[in-house]
């Protein structure tokens, strides 16, 4: 391992620890700024973690280790896979043990525990949201490897650096093939960060919440970390959207130590856009009944599906 | 001595002789639990561990025959051991002594059949399989074959008071036989006119392409049926749950396996060159099964049930591979065929482990509760640690999750996938991406089903009162659940080192390899130079480095202090085990998205009804479309012919010389 693939890599998860609320209060600002609202501090975000790191946790009677343990392995899990997407630089020494394929499995392994702890305490709501948290997830995890299939296919290996790579320095042209997997991607990040119109981030209404259900129990650190864990969660799938669609501006292979520099204004930038866009999205659109959101992932798969078919008919 | 450790093929017979004299040495005092249970199964465990060691060693061994001089005059019995052999021994070995070890703990008093008739069925069982995979020539196989199947039913039909239990046996059995009419068939084909039953007349006739696929289709059909491959599949479902736990176990865990070795073995050796178009049919049918396997799954009450559904599912995901492999084997593409065999086989390994395991748990679960039904269960981390602990191995293997065994053969078998397109053939082309998609989904619902089995067994709140009583398994369990969960853990974390070792099956039975790995020894990397790769271990330490962190950066940083309150209510008085998820609401958004797969019978109540019930029925439609119809015919086909029954000896006395008479007449 050479030092400049150590630096990469602490670099990626160090912004990647410390960016990812900042993207959350970013979306946040630019929602209340559409809705009219005066907007909440952009670190909002922060103090609510710092705060419920100093509370007394409380914990539900009966619930069982696994319940304590959840919130350190959803955590960890998203903290491992911060490190292996391709967000500043492509030389990552983790993408070697773990390609796109372990990175979609991390994310389900995260999706498992934090069901499963949600089912631990034995609530009403604690079920109810890891059944419906299962529903999204088993659509949502096929779509989302559908599209990492496209891009792997385009550059012949499912290593996340070098597809990365190989899009950067292609030609610029639109490929049908990812068109299609860009939307069926747009529609798993909405899904999987329980953005609307799948979910809604910013309310307790039992009817309709899916991710806040499942940590309803959850208090103090172990909420910090699960809310830390959902943060770089959007954070990451925001990278996995630039890695796989807008590939410019990362330090690849042969480029000097200085680019590693300069991609991090780049991500900022490409951060503050998307998270504009997110904001746009969730005004504009409304939330669905829950019954309806598998017919939205069913429509992610199957333009990922479609993508992938119209990749091998057209070779492009 | 010496000589059974130059001859492995000596030494596994020598271990196969002895499973066969435990089993008879429990007759000697078969109402005797502490002598049968705590001696001959620990020792039938020790002889699997052998025979575990004595195949691994053996696999890089060339291949070895004898004879045995047994069987009918001028037919002895051919036995050859190869690396396939020698692979699918190892697996029966090493699950079959974490099953016995837990068997040794499982047995009580009460389980219809005494202990000592179990104790032979069992290992009757155990060493039928072994010859099954030591066979040379159709006698020998199906002599071996036909042992494990009645044995095995023998083994189903345990609590042979209960008509529901003798009716799934009878169901196995008449499947049993339906494929294995198949199978002789298939080997009556093979043959090709030489009428030598040994497998090496068969490596050397030729057949036309035509006798060949019908060979290949004959088996299919033979050892599908044996697999539970859709749609021979039902008998499944039923012989499982009413098999004792560590039966089921076995029977999920090895038996299955069995079917996949013989389609392996007359595939790839006995007929040779596989024609792709064979693959293509395995291939659909192995997805077909997969899908409708874990949606069914999804849909159970029953844990064992739930569990024998998934084995259908796993069963398509081992087939997928195998067409996937006959296809890349037909087209000439031999890496990537060499890449699907690894996969097939590494799954085949980590099922039998994983399945062992989850049946094993829901064997004590069933020790302690005296409940099948998931609706009746709940909360049992607490009261069973041991067991929940261990069960939550197998169910993340199950769910295909990393660093675990059964990520590893699903990300070789996507692998495969991805560097498909490359097939000659444009049709085939398109149908490979639309099959990832469908491994890529059954995989994602197999997470779900197991949250749903972990979830409602071990977490939540209890749903009957008696749980609180429920109590942990003994020694003998512990020991046998922990060999089947570190088996699932070491195939997740060697994947590099488990390969190799099947790359020399591999190359054995179908002559095709992956290239030399240039990689680490840590380090998985199946085709160099396509940058895909993947380390069980270091990802394994990655994400626990990160979880210390971050549990002593919180414990460095922060207090520690934890106050223990009620759950929240809602502001509701009180909050009743019963508000959590049933297993029925816990599958019903699958049954919603998945409702063209079953046949459902809902009983809705009225706003008026005194005492509202809510009831759904969840049926199989192959069931109803496929074998009530065919059991009809054959029903009616038996009535027809049933005028000739007469139930007087005179009149069959006529019926026999009638024949004679009317043979004469044919004769001069």
């Amino acid at each position: 391992m050479r030092p400049i693939e150590i630096i990469t890599q602490l670099l990626e998860l160090i912004v990647a620890l410390a960016a990812a609320p900042l993207f959350v209060g970013w979306i946040n600002q630019c929602r209340a700024w559409l809705q009219n609202r005066s907007a909440p501090s952009l670190w909002l975000p922060y103090r609510g973690i710092r705060k419920l790191f100093h509370k007394d946790a409380v914990i539900a009677e009966g619930a069982s280790r696994l319940f304590r343990l959840a919130p350190y392995i959803v955590f960890g899990a998203m903290v491992v896979a911060a490190g292996i997407i391709p967000s500043m630089g492509t030389r990552l020494p983790l993408t070697q043990v773990a390609d796109a394929i372990a990175l979609v499995g991390l994310l389900a392994t995260a999706r498992v525990f934090m069901s499963l702890a949600a089912m631990d305490t034995g609530t009403a709501f604690g079920t109810l949201g890891a059944r419906r948290e299962m529903m999204v997830g088993f659509l949502a995890e096929p779509a989302l490897l559908m599209v990492i299939f496209v891009a792997s296919l385009i550059s012949a290996t499912t290593a996340l650096p070098a597809i990365t790579e190989h899009l950067a320095t292609q030609t610029l042209g639109l490929y049908p093939s990812l068109a299609f997997t860009a939307v069926a991607f747009l529609m798993v990040l909405l899904a999987e960060n329980a953005r609307i119109p799948v979910d809604n981030p910013a309310t307790h209404l039992e009817l309709t919440m899916i991710h806040e259900a499942m940590l309803l129990e959850y208090s103090a650190r172990h909420l910090a970390l699960m809310e830390w864990a959902a943060a770089l969660k959007l954070f990451n799938y925001a990278c996995i959207g630039f890695a796989l669609f807008i590939p410019w501006g990362v330090s690849t292979r042969g480029s000097a130590p200085v680019a590693l520099l300069a991609s991090i204004p780049v991500l900022a930038a490409k951060l503050a856009v998307a998270g504009a866009l997110l904001a746009v999205l969730e005004t504009v659109s409304a939330k669905l009944r829950v019954f309806r959101a598998p017919e939205f992932l069913a429509t992610a798969f199957l333009f990922a599906v479609l993508g992938l078919l119209v990749h091998l008919l057209l070779r492009v | 001595m010496t000589a059974l450790l130059h001859s492995p093929l000596d030494a596994c017979l020598t271990l196969l002789a002895l499973w066969g004299l435990i089993g008879l040495a429990g007759l000697l005092r078969p109402t005797s639990l502490r002598y049968v249970g705590r001696t001959l199964f620990p020792l039938g465990a020790l002889c699997g561990v052998a025979l575990a060691v004595v195949a691994l060693t053996s696999l890089n061994a060339p291949p070895e025959r004898s004879v045995l001089i047994v069987g009918l005059p001028d037919l002895p019995m051919h036995l050859r051991r190869d690396a396939l052999s020698s692979l699918f021994l190892f697996l029966l070995g090493s699950a079959s002594a974490g099953i016995s070890v837990f068997a040794a703990g499982y047995f009580r008093r009460g389980h219809g059949t005494s202990a000592g008739l179990l104790c032979l069925q069992y290992h009757i069982f155990l060493a039928s399989m072994g010859f099954v995979l030591l066979a040379d020539d159709a006698y020998a196989f199906m002599v071996a074959w036909e042992t494990m199947a009645l044995s095995s039913y023998f083994l189903v039909t345990t609590q042979h008071g209960l008509g529901e239990i003798r009716r799934a046996g009878f169901l196995y059995l008449l499947i049993a036989h339906v494929g294995a009419l198949a199978i002789l068939l298939a080997f009556g084909v093979m043959q090709g006119g030489s009428w030598q039953f040994t497998f090496d007349a068969m490596r050397a006739a030729h057949l036309t392409p035509a006798s060949a696929s019908a060979a290949f289709l004959l088996a299919l059909f033979g050892f599908g049926a044996k697999a539970g491959l859709v749609p021979l599949h039902v008998w499944l479902p039923e012989a499982h749950p009413a098999a004792p736990s560590p039966v089921s176990a076995l029977m999920s865990g090895v038996m299955l396996k069995t079917a996949v070795y013989g389609v392996l073995r007359v595939s790839f050796d006995l007929l040779g060159e596989p024609q792709s178009w064979w693959g293509i049919a395995a291939l659909s049918l192995g997805l077909f099964s997969a899908l409708y396997g874990v949606v069914f799954a999804a849909a159970q009450t029953d844990m064992k049930r739930l569990l024998a559904w998934s084995s259908i599912e796993n069963v398509g995901i081992i087939f997928t591979g195998l067409g996937l492999a006959v296809v890349f084997h037909g087209v000439g593409m031999s890496a990537l065929a060499a890449l699907a065999l690894i996969a097939v086989l590494y799954h085949t390994l980590n099922h039998s482990f994983m399945k062992s395991l989850l049946f094993c748990g829901t064997g004590a679960v069933l020790h302690s509760t005296g409940e099948r039904n998931l609706g009746r269960l709940g909360g049992l981390i607490r009261h069973m640690p041991w067991v929940a602990w261990l069960t939550l191995i197998g169910a993340l293997s199950l769910a295909g999750l990393p660093p675990l065994n059964g990520f590893v053969s699903e990300w070789l078998l996507l692998q495969a996938f991805l560097f498909a397109h490359q097939v000659p053939q444009t049709f085939v082309n398109m149908l490979l991406p639309l099959g990832a998609a469908v491994v890529a989904l059954a995989a994602a619902l197999a997470a779900y089903v197991m949250v749903k089995f972990y979830g409602v067994i071990f977490l939540g709140q209890p749903r009957e009162a008696t749980l609180v009583r429920a109590h942990d398994a003994n020694v003998l369990e512990r020991i046998g659940l922990v060999w089947l969960a570190l088996g699932c853990i070491t195939l997740g974390l060697f994947p590099a080192q488990i390969v190799g070792a099947l790359r020399t099956v591999v190359r054995q039975v179908a002559h095709v390899d992956l290239p030399n790995p240039a990689a680490p020894w840590w380090l998985l990397e199946p085709l160099p130079g396509r940058l895909a790769s993947y380390s069980g271990l270091v990802f394994f330490a990655a994400v626990t480095v990160v979880v210390l962190l971050a549990i002593f950066g919180v414990r460095l940083f922060y207090h520690q202090r934890v106050r223990h309150a009620a759950p929240w209510d809602c502001g509701f008085v009180r909050l009743d085990p019963r508000m959590q998820d049933s297993a029925e609401g816990f599958g019903q958004p699958i049954r919603h998205i998945f409702e063209p797969f079953f046949a459902m019978n809902r009983e809705l109540p009225s706003p008026f009804d005194r005492a509202p019930r809510y009831r759904v029925f969840i049926g199989d439609r192959i069931w109803q479309r496929l074998y009530e119809p065919l059991g009809s015919l054959v029903q009616r086909v038996a009535d027809t012919f049933a005028v000739l029954q007469q139930g007087r000896i005179a009149t069959y006395l006529l019926y026999s010389f009638v024949t004679l008479v009317t043979l004469l007449a044919v004769v001069l």
